[in-house]
């Protein structure tokens, strides 16, 4: 099977004819005609779906990692722990039903330092999100956008987070591609035209993995964001659903990841129902790919909800404390 | 609720990694407070359907009130045939025993699971590890089947205290743990649990005597203090020795002419398979028929050659150890030196593949004796002692019985009573015992197959016809064997105004009606293909489609997929095309009506042009064909007349061939050959193709053997050189060599496979000579072609695909399933045809027939009757009988028996009858009158008069 990447705009890589595709979604994928008809019989091998700003093309997401496929995985490890994912009653490894997010808790302000900061633990996935700027560009000045905020993600993962202890906390391949994708979602959610020439730089280290990584990422940044008082869109909220026995599970853990399942990373503007980023690696037949994705975005506005109680909560806990 | 904030707990265990190190593993844990109990009694919990019943009353004089059983892990897994039966409703299967059970036996889970899921039997699961008060962690100091026995009774205990709680305490519903362990048991009663032990339990269950008649008793195991057998190795040991190579891993095949030889099929890596002999009780170490084992190889000089005696396990119940141990040594003395091959013993059983054997019980003398031999159909079993005291009443009858076990003391495995098929001789007893020990599923087919049955009356729709050619005026005729009803294929040849011809394939569109993944698409993937025995069919999919909808029936509207030529009259294909279309059949005719009206130069009519064109293009077809390569084979099949009340076959003769039959399968071999490479093209991924090996030289030693005899040659390098050599074979004044040759040959090929294409690369078909191949051609019994449709239409844009159809691990499981499927049913069709044959015999008494020695056996002759397509052994030593001197020699193959030499293809006389002296195993014994050999041959008997049935005899 050839495989063929196509930019803008789009075709079909088998029959070439030009598809038109939704105003808000600009998409990076092997793409296929849907009349053409190879169309439902290859498999849909997303990459990224990145969410543009008016007359701008988004950037297109490039990963360094070769070979960048990861279906050849999929393929071979199957459901190696040979752990029943789903029972007949419904119930998933933890206990939780199909749709059920992990318990998330979340406290902002953590840090006094920094302009913005969050602690967010989904689960048993906690990660730590730091906030500097908006504040002049530093190192390179080239980066400099006149009509624009650059905005700078650093994505790494604590020596103790696994259960083996990690080599080498950021700075390989799977942290810098990490690091993109979050960049890619918060340019595409911050309000980044009212800070022309200036850099917002957003840390994020994860404590402790187990699944899910991204999205924990994702949500917690977005509560640093707001603490450092730094205007967006909307939340931006992520969910990573998988695919076992014809249902969508919503919020995986560690097991489930590894147990072979096919899943999708999704991150979503929930109000308007933009995309903001979405991302699989895996191979999954296209007529199973829009329940997939209805699923992660239901996913993704139950974290909305919970964000929006936390930030509700900490500025009633702030106005408390000025004395408001 | 999208999220659930009730208790979180942290399950932490350590888990050793594949590399050796300790891992620390922390996985959370809910515990959720909506877990309802699924009783119909309780108002508390909110559930929607309630499974248990509230009038759940086991007749059994222990509980004389309602209750729910809750079995233990143990329960289930020895007793699962007491769960299935249908007495046993209102069980409560715990998560934590179906997880233990899952992890200990696949086979008894899949059971459970299938109970769980048939609504009668309400069976409920209680989720009881995510059970706010249900779950309980492991203590310091606690073994892991200690904890779980624990969670067993938190959750017994909590069942009885909340049903006690809500209103059914008036109805006096109760709980009851079932288990067999003595410590649960105290530890159970201590907490004033209702307890107990399976067995008693059961015993006092009133409405039916039938599942206690099925308690293996597990507790008074038969003893012997003298050990039989050596000890089975441990599976660390086995594993250690098969990665050092000291051992080898393989399948354990018995032997069915000789209980006391087996092979284990050792698979190689690649082609390379060797086959390792096992000899003797010792040596074969309890291993069953298909169980995977372990070998250990003897030192060199103890390798023997594989017997050529007959030997049958007449043993009975007591263990016969002289009479045993003199066998063993008349096995060990007739092996020659020369032809020996690797010999092993068994040392230990990696997996048993028991399931449930069909047979019949040899009840024990003593009367009063509750333990006795059941001896199964199958000759490759060993007997089973099973422990009954219903043996009078299953005397006589043909019974199902289950292995539990087999210890190194006893000489026979132990089991236990399942299920009573009928009384044994009886035509439908005989049927079932058939069908189920080849596998084949024969129920009715369920609700949910039928519901997705197109509603009569049924007519093609203008919808239909959008995406479908309209074929209808074109002469289309079905030529078929008599009193078929399920027609799958058509044809049509027409003159076209350039000269040329176009011939069209017109397939019933199955795939039309049977969409995939619903269940009737599961049925018929399941059953893979539709089993025909004498006198009954056993359907793939449901009658409506099988004989009506789909078959191509004349003067009705069918949807066929086409597969349409355009050719020269050199039957040059110019062009090939595919299209769903509508077509109505002008004619339905049977193989010898087309060829009248082939043959009759007065008729001149459309069906009769179109027929001479497509026989005219078959013929030069058949001849380009051969050219190539292609096999022209023979075994003899036979067909049964078979009387129209009381279903007992009249007659049989040999099916004949025509010129059509040659024409019709010119015609499908060429649209399979089409179609397959259509789809491969298309789809190289996933392509379900089929294929013919060739088979190693080895196999063709006993042809060439045979041909030397009488001084032919055959070359086997290729197919080509085979078939070439196989035409000029000739035998003056033996007109029938050529076929005898022909049928030997068959039995030298490897069997034809379906296979997916993404996953093998050897796609060649040896028998037809062709590059590729595939089966498209009967979709209404084959479920490959099925998904050959289902590919085909995709290709042509018809259609669209799914996820499974893509995935070629799962068309290669798919493909696993056909090939098994299509094995069996024809096991079943010829084990139905030797049935009849025997039922046949049974009314006609002694025949005297004339035949053929097929093969030379050391102490017998197999004799083949060309009349009825017949095969029987002639034995030389009787055990009633003195053995005549018998002298073998390999290398003719030839038998000396006194101053007679028999050599293959001689031609022998022999007498044909019934013997009915075993019941189970009633067989054809042949015996022989010409060439007279003083004390061996018998005289011949009186032919009863044959004038009485003069129209049948032909």
């Amino acid at each position: 099977m050839r495989k063929k990447t196509y930019q803008l705009p789009l075709c079909c890589c088998r029959c070439n004819v030009g598809i038109p595709i939704a105003d808000c979604i600009q998409i990076r994928l092997v793409i296929y005609n849907p009349k053409c008809i190879y169309y439902k019989y290859f498999w849909a091998v997303c990459l990224a779906i990145v969410l543009p700003e008016k007359g701008r093309m988004g950037n297109v997401v490039r990963r360094r990692t070769r070979g960048a496929l990861r279906c050849s995985s999929f393929e071979v490890c199957g459901n190696m722990a040979g752990l029943e994912l789903l029972s007949d009653q419904g119930y998933r490894l933890d206990g939780r039903k199909a749709t059920e997010l992990r318990k998330v808790q979340a406290r902002m302000g953590v840090f006094a330092q920094a302009d913005g900061s969050a602690y967010l633990e989904q689960g048993n996935t906690k990660a730590l999100a730091v906030v500097y700027g908006p504040h002049e560009m530093r190192g390179s000045r080239s980066r400099t956008r006149h009509d624009r905020a650059v905005i700078n993600c650093q994505y790494s993962m604590a020596t103790f987070s696994t259960a083996e202890r990690k080599r080498r906390p950021h700075g390989d391949r799977k942290s810098t591609e990490m690091s993109l994708h979050l960049k890619q979602t918060f340019e595409a959610a911050v309000m980044t035209q009212l800070y022309p020439r200036s850099q917002i730089d957003i840390y994020v280290k994860i404590l402790q993995s187990d699944g899910g990584n991204y999205s924990v990422c994702v949500n917690a940044a977005t509560l640093a964001v707001i603490d450092a008082g730094i205007p967006m869109r909307d939340y931006v909220c992520a969910c990573t659903v998988g695919f076992v026995d014809e249902t969508p599970l919503a919020d995986l853990c560690y097991a489930e990841e590894s147990g072979g399942v096919s899943s999708l990373a999704l991150a979503l503007l929930p109000r308007g129902g933009q995309i903001a980023l979405l991302q699989m690696d895996a191979r999954l037949h296209q007529d199973h790919l829009e329940a997939l994705i209805e699923a992660a975005m239901t996913a993704c506005k139950g974290v909305s909800k919970v964000l929006d109680e936390v930030v509700r909560q900490h500025l009633e806990e702030v106005s408390v404390l000025s004395g408001e | 609720r999208a999220f659930i904030f009730i208790m979180l707990k942290s399950k932490t265990f350590v888990k050793k990694t594949r590399s050796g190190g300790v891992m620390k593993i922390v996985r959370e844990h809910y515990l959720r407070d909506d877990i309802w109990c699924g009783s119909e009694v309780c108002a508390e919990c909110k559930q929607e359907s309630a499974v248990l019943q509230r009038d759940a009353c086991i007749e059994s004089n222990l509980c004389t009130y309602p209750h729910y059983l809750i079995p233990d892990t143990n329960v289930v897994l020895h007793q699962i045939d007491v769960l299935e039966d249908p007495v046993i409703r209102n069980v409560i299967i715990l998560q934590t025993v179906l997880q233990e059970v899952r992890h200990r036996s696949a086979p008894v889970y899949k059971r459970l699971k299938d109970i769980i899921h048939e609504k009668e039997k309400h069976f409920y699961t209680f989720t009881n590890e995510h059970h706010r008060d249900t779950f309980i962690e492991r203590e310091p100091g606690e073994s892991a089947n200690d904890r779980n026995d624990r969670a067993i009774r938190v959750a017994t205990k909590w069942y009885s205290q909340h049903l006690k709680t809500s209103e059914s305490d008036a109805e006096g519903l109760k709980v009851v743990l079932l288990t067999n362990d003595q410590g649960n048991t105290q530890k159970a009663e201590e907490s004033s649990l209702l307890v107990y032990k399976c067995m008693w339990s059961m015993f006092s269950i009133r409405g039916s005597t039938d599942p206690f008649k099925k308690l293996c008793v597990s507790t008074n195991e038969i003893t012997s203090s003298k050990v039989l057998f050596p000890e089975h190795l441990p599976l660390s040991r086995i594993q250690a020795g098969i990665k050092s190579g000291s051992f080898l891993q393989g399948s354990f095949r018995a032997s069915r002419d000789n209980y006391l030889e087996a092979t284990v099929f050792v698979q190689g890596e690649g082609e390379d398979s060797t086959e390792v002999l096992i000899q003797g009780l010792q040596n074969l170490n309890r291993a069953v028929h298909q169980d995977v084992v372990a070998v250990q190889l003897l030192p060199r000089n103890q390798w023997v050659a594989p017997s050529a005696v007959v030997l049958q396990d007449e043993g009975t119940a007591k263990d016969d150890d002289a009479e045993e141990e003199e066998e063993e040594k008349a096995l060990r003395i007739s092996a020659a030196e020369a032809a020996s091959k690797p010999t092993g013993k068994i040392v230990g059983i990696i997996k048993r593949s028991w399931r449930p054997y069909c047979g019949m019980l040899n009840a024990s003398q003593i009367k009063e004796s509750t333990r006795h031999l059941f001896t199964p159909a199958d000759r490759r079993i060993p007997r089973i002692r099973i422990e009954t005291r219903q043996s009078s009443t299953l005397a006589g009858q043909r019974i199902m019985v289950a292995i539990d076990g087999w210890p190194k003391h006893s000489r026979y495995p132990n089991g236990h009573f399942v299920r009573s098929l009928g009384s044994a001789g009886e035509k439908d007893t005989e049927q079932e015992v058939l069908l189920l020990e080849h596998d084949v599923p024969h129920q009715d087919f369920s609700q949910a197959v039928l519901s997705f049955l197109p509603k009569m009356p049924w007519a093609i729709t203008p919808e239909d016809m959008v995406k479908r050619e309209d074929l209808r005026h074109l002469t289309v005729c079905s030529v078929d064997p008599p009193g078929c009803t399920d027609i799958d294929d058509a044809l049509h040849c027409r003159e076209l105004d350039n000269g040329n011809l176009e011939v069209g394939v017109h397939i019933a569109d199955v795939s039309h009606f049977i969409r995939p993944g619903n269940a009737m698409d599961k049925e018929a993937a399941n059953r893979g293909t539709t089993v025909y025995l004498c006198g009954k069919r056993i359907d793939m999919v449901p009658e409506l489609l099988s004989s009506n909808l789909c078959s191509l029936r004349s003067n009705v509207e069918r949807m066929a997929f086409s597969c349409i030529w355009e050719m020269n009259d050199k039957a040059e294909i110019l062009k090939t095309r595919f299209t769903k279309s509508v077509i109505n059949s002008k004619a339905s005719l049977t193989y010898a009506e087309a060829q009248m009206r082939i043959d009759d130069t007065t008729m001149n009519d459309d069906i009769t042009q179109s027929l001479r064109g497509l026989n005219k293009l078959a013929k030069i077809l058949k001849r380009q064909r051969i050219e190539k390569g292609a096999l022209t084979l023979s075994s003899l099949e036979v067909r049964f007349h078979i009387d129209s009340e009381t279903h007992d076959p009249i007659d049989l003769q040999t099916k004949e061939l025509m010129e059509t039959n040659s024409m019709v399968e010119e015609f499908m071999l060429l649209a399979n050959i089409s179609v397959a490479q259509k789809i491969y093209d298309e789809f190289p991924d996933c392509a379900m193709l089929r294929k013919h090996p060739a088979p190693p030289p080895s196999n063709y030693d006993i042809l060439l053997k045979a041909a030397k005899s009488k001084n032919v040659e055959i070359h086997t390098d290729s197919a080509k050189a085979l078939a070439d050599s196989l035409d000029g074979a000739k035998v003056d004044g033996f007109p029938y060599f050529n076929t005898l040759l022909r049928i030997l040959a068959t039995r030298c090929m490897m069997q034809a496979v379906y296979f997916c294409s993404g996953m093998d690369s050897d796609f060649h078909h040896y028998g037809l000579a062709s590059p590729i191949y595939t089966h498209f051609t009967s979709p209404i019994r084959r479920y490959a072609d099925i998904i050959v449709h289902r590919l085909l239409a995709v290709a042509i844009a018809a259609d669209s695909t799914y996820p499974d159809l893509m995935d070629k691990h799962k068309q290669s499981a798919l493909a696993n399933n056909l090939n098994y499927r299509h094995k069996m049913s024809q096991y079943a069709q010829r084990a139905s045809v030797a049935f009849h044959t025997q039922l046949f015999f049974k009314s006609r008494g002694i025949l005297n027939e004339a035949g053929y020695v097929l093969f030379v056996r050391k102490n017998a002759i197999i004799v083949l009757i060309p009349k009825f397509g017949l095969e029987g052994t002639v034995f030389f030593d009787t055990k009633d009988k003195a053995a005549p001197n018998l002298v073998f020699d390999e290398e003719g193959p030839t038998l000396k028996v006194e101053q007679h030499n028999f050599c293959i293809f001689d031609k022998v006389k022999v007498t044909i009858s019934l013997d009915a002296s075993n019941i189970q195993h009633q067989k054809i014994r042949m015996a022989l009158i010409d060439p007279v050999i003083p004390g061996v041959s018998v005289p011949a008997p009186d032919v009863e008069p044959q004038a009485k049935k003069p129209k049948l005899d032909r």
